[in-house]
């Protein structure tokens, strides 16, 4: 398969991607790492006219601590974030998710920017980044700004972003020392997005839930944050009859489509067993 | 639409060409530089047949521009016989342990377990298994061919190789 033909463009600074976006307009597509967009292009779904390639901003790579928080540049592998001794230390969870993600080749080159960037609602870190209050730093025509990841997505692909904007950095308050954490996801095979998946932070403080909060990936047309299913479990043991109402709240939710995946009522029921799997294991993850 | 002038290193032979942005890295690989070890099987980032080494990444050349790889060190399945012609370790692992039967997705498989074994000198059955998640097989189920890398990472280790029992 053969894409639409474009004009490639490489700018080399974060400034100059920006205008080369606001300049071309809609007739131009920023490039992270490919794997979502050169498909779409190869079955000519996408026919952008114009290509900017990101892979040579030098600014948009890294991963640093920043005060309380971790910030990721946006084109960041997910074999980065899986090898970054960093992560496994402050954000484990990242590193758990990442090795979910599709299979080797694909996370060489996938960047955490286009995973939470595209709007794609089987993506896997949007929901994590909601989980973990992360926020978006973007650049666009009009300068920076943050943008929260719980109010980035509108749709499926429908974004916060405005034209000209690209997300820059990916900025991650890091959990307490000694939380648990868990992405739990079911799939059918390696490289598929899940048929339900949930993201699971949590602090622990004499043996009751402390703080928790709960993200969900692929059961709605955008990432979900499950803020009453958490509230319902914090302040409990995680006994039996809590998690089931936080289950239900959860499910509750949910707006999966019926597709190859299984019908609405199967993936809404694998929702509540996947936030059930990942509080048990972000407990039992806990220290403090 | 304009053509890019693009030079990088294929197996390590200095290669420069005037592509245009849209072809594929597969097909800069096969058509011009007649490379037909990697291969197209699915044309969908699934089967992992197109994977060459790209800047010690394993990548899917089906889902990378040619244009992208500007300046990059390329190795396929051509480059990774030994200087003197002799096979390397995978191939002759491949060959002894029968890790393939029609052979279409072995180019890949071997050239995916040349970055992992570089990785991981020494997986376990296991970490091969998610190692090559990304490569698809029809033909062995698998068995043969995780045999075939661990005979070369013992070879290449300098150790004899056993085989598991069964």
């Amino acid at each position: 398969m053969i894409p639409g033909a474009f004009a490639y463009h490489r700018p080399s600074s974060i400034a100059e991607a920006v205008g080369l976006l606001t300049q071309l307009g809609e007739d131009a597509r920023p490039l992270a790492g490919g794997h979502s967009l050169i498909p779409m292009m190869k079955l000519r779904v996408a026919s952008p006219a114009h290509l900017i390639d990101l892979g040579g901003v030098a600014d948009l790579k890294g991963i640093s601590l920043d005060g309380p928080d971790a910030v990721i540049g946006a084109m960041t592998t997910q074999h980065d974030l899986i090898g970054s001794g960093l992560l496994v230390e402050k954000l484990p969870i990242l590193h758990e998710t990442s090795l979910l993600i599709a299979d080797p080749q694909v996370r060489y080159l996938g960047t955490l920017g286009g995973n939470v960037a595209n709007g794609d609602p089987g993506n896997d870190m949007p929901a994590v980044m909601m989980c973990l209050g992360a926020s978006y730093q973007v650049a666009g025509p009009n300068g920076a700004r943050n943008i929260p990841a719980r109010d980035f997505y509108h749709g499926a692909y429908f974004t916060a972003l405005e034209p000209g904007e690209i997300v820059t950095a990916i900025r991650i308050p890091v959990p307490p020392a000694g939380h648990g954490y868990a992405y739990e996801k079911l799939k059918r095979k390696v490289g598929d997005y899940a048929t339900a998946a949930a993201a699971v932070i949590l602090t622990m403080h004499g043996g009751t839930v402390a703080t928790c909060s709960i993200g969900l990936t692929n059961v709605a047309e955008t990432p979900l944050w499950a803020e009453d299913a958490a509230n319902i479990v914090t302040g409990s043991t995680l006994d039996d009859a809590t998690v089931k109402k936080a289950v239900a709240a959860a499910e509750a939710i949910t707006a999966p489509a019926a597709d190859s995946r299984g019908p609405v009522q199967y993936r809404t029921k694998m929702a509540g067993v996947m936030v059930a799997r990942a509080l048990a294991r972000a407990k039992a993850r806990a220290t403090a | 639409m304009a053509k890019s002038q693009i030079a990088l290193t294929v197996n390590g032979r200095t290669e420069e060409a005037l592509v245009e942005p849209r072809m594929l890295l597969i097909h800069f690989l096969r058509e011009q530089l007649n490379l037909t070890g990697p291969h197209i099987g699915c044309d969908t980032t699934h089967c992992g047949a197109c994977t060459v080494d790209l800047d010690g990444k394993s990548v899917k050349s089906c889902t990378v521009f040619a244009v992208q790889a500007n300046g990059a060190d390329i190795r396929t399945i051509e480059g990774i016989a030994n200087p003197d012609g002799t096979l390397h370790a995978l191939q002759e692992g491949f060959r002894e342990m029968h890790g393939l039967q029609c052979g279409f997705c072995t180019p890949g498989m071997i050239t995916r377990a040349y970055r992992l074994l570089q990785e991981n000198p020494s997986p376990t059955d296991e970490e091969i298994r998610f190692g090559i998640a990304g490569n698809l097989c029809r033909c062995t189920g698998y068995q043969n061919i995780v045999k075939g890398i661990q005979y070369a990472a013992a070879k290449l280790n300098g150790v004899r190789f056993q085989e598991a029992a069964e």
